[in-house]
């Protein structure tokens, strides 16, 4: 094949995949290595790339310490009730007590951030939400990532991370190839910052055609965080950890400033509050600790996302659907209507060109609802990716093995999806993981540790061919039929996609199956993938555009085999509403109140399941009898 | 609602093939102007729509949930720093918004941090960044700590 062979040499740190977390590491990373080689690898074009290319028009994560608002361990118990207590509470807390440093700049930099005309804060969308008009968010992150990073290589599909031949499980660098000439390009470098995405589009869309995609994330997100990560041998945590969306229907259009700003709420077709209906069975399945139907409205204690799923799921099998979001009230408001379009052309604009196309508004009409398929990330109400170190001051013994956000691979760091156990990260939270990332990543190389880093010729070459291998395929067997994609030889990249999709949803708990699954299901579904894999030997690319297609396929078929182990591993039903064991309906505290922790074996492709202890933050004696004086 | 391009509006110049996300912006052979090759891989992020000179790209609704009829149009101005909307629904209706896209002249309030002062050993080996702990609650206060938050993280315990 004639496509060239381009070197990048003497990296100091690379960073794969530039998204919010992606630009926060290469940014920062200069400030920590005035003289180091910082270079960036980006599947698409920086300036819109990742989940925020659209833009955003909130930043979620925002604790308001400058104002009083909260505290870091104030979002801790937030994340961990709503995540059913599954939450990394070191990792948590030093993103928390950062992300306001990193708010602070996105405003001097441009970004355009709403202030309460009142108090002169900044505007709460809720108690973590602030309201931005975030269009250009993306393009604004990205010039900072440019102005720190010595060089961009935009349109790199990375496919692998490369590892040293002089020691074990230490990172040394990344290969992948250009989606625009096809060249193949070698990253060698003495730390990674993984800055790829989580994965949509591995479970089967409620759409039919052209919808599928307009997804809840991106369609680009193709769990490239996890599959190079997995495939280098990193071990992940909680990958069972599957997320799905309450979203306006066909759209998916957010429905965070709604609820909290507009003060819309939602109602079964016969006009009735229905979810504190479904609490008290719920509430047995999953214990008083974690959903308390009696001091609930004392509380005021917020419903975990999935509870509120399993609600909604229950209220439309009963016949009661749809499901609508009650607007009329508030749309009659102008600026509140003002709002809630805008809401949409700054991060969904799809929902509102589907209303516009069905007539739909709001002010007269109350819009349906719908639980969206499952997504596999590591940034919004759900927390899979890789197991990390947190941070020195920090960390239990356990979550501790020398440099913050470091994977159990030497060398190897992560930022936003990339991470797990840090539910709740979002946009700005994503960003200070790469900050954070990027330091320890500085900090790892300065202390000796990348010393002596081997790569040899024969992997590089080994790589080259495995990733030009459906291309190879697809000339092979391509005139052996007339026409058309049906050869006994090949599956195409949309095909295997297709396959992928089917069988997640119907043994992995997708929306088909109403996020149903057992231990029977899941062996089945382990078994098919295993097979879909020896098919992804033979899928074949007719040219650059489907290698990448290919690629992204491999990354989300590697994603979903771990993300079904994780399920089969945890036999409790922890977050009813994004899935549910039908073999083991209840939540299990006794057994299961810790983090799932797995790693596959890159030589053999054996995964190993293990337990780790889950630590909470709890407050001191001293501090509690001061607070109560 | 995946993009189309109106063919004569599109002169070739490749920059919705430059911005796109999803890499589903072509060029076709034959007439030398953009599509979209796979519109089941489009977010109908705009991204390609707002970066066209020549407002020569729009979108259709999908084809599965959407009727014809509609449209959202968009101009997104950096100099002005402002974004504008139309959207115009299938019975005619007609809503138009405008929003800031940035406060500042592009690009001019970002620092250069390779000339930035060296951060001393202190820093680096402890937990701040880049402008921390000031920028964390512009004021004197420090990096919040376990230890100054009365905190502690503790194995055995439930919530």
């Amino acid at each position: 094949m004639a496509y060239k062979t381009i070197i990048e040499d003497n990296i100091d740190i690379l960073v794969a995949g530039a998204g919010l977390g992606g630009t926060g590491a290469a940014w920062e990373a200069r400030y920590w290595g005035k003289n180091k080689k910082i270079v960036i690898a980006e599947k698409a074009n920086i300036d819109r790339s990742g989940a925020v290319a659209q833009g955003l028009y909130a930043i979620n994560c925002y604790m308001g310490t400058r104002w009083g608002e909260n505290n870091p361990e104030d979002h801790v118990r937030y994340a961990r009730m709503d995540l059913m207590g599954m939450v990394r509470e070191d990792l948590a807390f030093d993103m928390a007590r950062h992300v306001d440093s990193a708010v602070h700049q996105f405003e001097e930099w441009g970004l355009p951030i709403m202030k309460d005309p009142d108090t002169g804060t900044y505007l709460r969308e809720g108690r973590w939400q602030i309201m931005i008009h975030g269009e250009s968010y993306k393009p604004i992150v990205a010039e900072a990532a440019k102005k720190s990073a010595d060089k961009v290589f935009n349109r790199i599909c990375v496919t692998h991370l490369l590892m040293d031949d002089a020691k074990e499980n230490r990172v040394a660098g990344a290969v992948g190839f250009n989606v625009r000439t096809g060249n193949y390009h070698v990253f060698k470098s003495k730390t990674v910052i993984c800055g790829a995405g989580g994965a949509s589009n591995i479970f089967k869309p409620r759409s039919v055609g052209e919808g599928a995609g307009r997804v809840w994330y991106a369609p680009w997100s193709s769990g490239s965080a996890y599959g190079l990560m997995i495939e280098a041998g990193a071990k992940m945590t909680q990958m069972e950890n599957r997320i799905v969306l309450a979203r306006f229907k066909d759209g998916y259009g957010p429905v965070g400033a709604y609820f909290l700003h507009l003060k819309t709420y939602t109602q079964n077709c016969l006009g009735e509050e229905y979810e504190s209906n479904w609490f008290p069975e719920l509430s047995k399945m999953v214990g008083k600790a974690y959903l308390d139907t009696e001091g609930q409205h004392l509380s005021h204690k917020p419903i975990p996302t999935c509870l509120r799923n399993h609600a909604f799921i229950n209220e439309v099998n009963a016949g009661r659907g749809p499901i609508h979001m009650v607007t009329m009230h508030s749309f009659q408001d102008p600026h509140l209507e003002e709002v809630g379009w805008e809401n949409f052309l700054g991060m969904t604009v799809g929902q509102a060109v589907l209303w516009a196309a069905t007539d739909v508004d709001p002010k007269y009409e109350n819009p349906e609802l719908t639980t969206s398929e499952p997504y596999v990330m590591g940034s919004h109400a759900t927390g899979c990716g890789g197991w990390a170190s947190g941070p020195e001051d920090l960390s239990p013994p356990e979550y501790f093995w020398g440099y913050n956000r470091m994977m159990t691979v030497e060398g190897l760091f992560g930022a936003g999806d990339a991470v797990g156990g840090t539910p709740h990260a979002f946009s700005s939270g994503s960003f200070t993981e790469g900050r954070l990332a990027a330091k320890a990543a500085c900090k790892y190389i300065d202390d000796g540790k990348a010393e002596g880093i081997r790569v040899s010729d024969k992997q590089i070459e080994d790589r080259k061919a495995e990733i030009y291998k459906p291309m190879e395929h697809y000339k092979l067997y391509r005139n052996e039929i007339v026409a058309g994609d049906v050869n006994p030889h090949y599956i195409n990249p949309r095909q295997g996609l297709d396959r992928l999709q089917k069988l997640m949803d119907e043994y992995c708990a997708g929306v088909t199956v109403n996020y149903m699954t057992n231990e029977k299901l899941l062996q089945i579904g382990l078994k098919k993938l295993k097979i879909m894999e020896e098919d992804l030997e033979s899928l074949a690319a007719k040219d650059i555009h489907e290698l990448l297609r290919a690629w992204e396929l491999k990354h989300r078929h590697r994603t979903s085999e771990c993300v079904m182990q994780h399920t089969l591993f945890r036999k409790e039903t922890r977050w009813p509403g994004y899935y549910y064991r039908g073999d083991a309906m209840k939540l299990d505290d006794d057994n299961w109140h810790v983090l799932t922790v797995s790693r596959r074996d890159p030589k053999t492709g054996e995964y190993t399941m293990e337990k780790a202890p889950l630590y909470h933050l709890v407050e001191e004696e001293n501090a509690k009898v001061e607070a109560a004086e | 609602m995946p993009t189309f391009v109106y063919m004569t509006r599109c002169d070739g110049c490749g920059e919705c093939v430059d911005i796109c996300p999803s890499d589903i912006m072509h060029i076709d052979k034959t007439y030398r102007r953009a599509y979209n090759i796979e519109p089941d891989m489009c977010w109908e992020c705009y991204s390609c729509v707002k970066a066209c000179p020549h407002n020569a790209i729009d979108a259709r609704g999908y084809a599965d949930f959407a009727p014809l009829g509609s449209s959202v149009r968009v101009v997104r101005d950096e100099q002005k720093g402002t974004i504008a909307w139309k959207i115009k629904f299938r019975n005619g209706t007609v809503k138009d918004f405008l929003s800031p896209i940035t406060t500042k002249p592009w690009g001019t309030c970002i620092p250069q941090l390779a000339d930035e002062a060296e951060p001393s050993k202190e820093m680096r080996d402890g937990e701040l960044l880049f402008n921390e702990p000031k920028y964390v609650r512009l004021d004197e206060g420090e990096l919040h700590t376990l230890e100054s938050n009365g905190l502690k993280l503790k194995e055995g315990v439930y919530y």
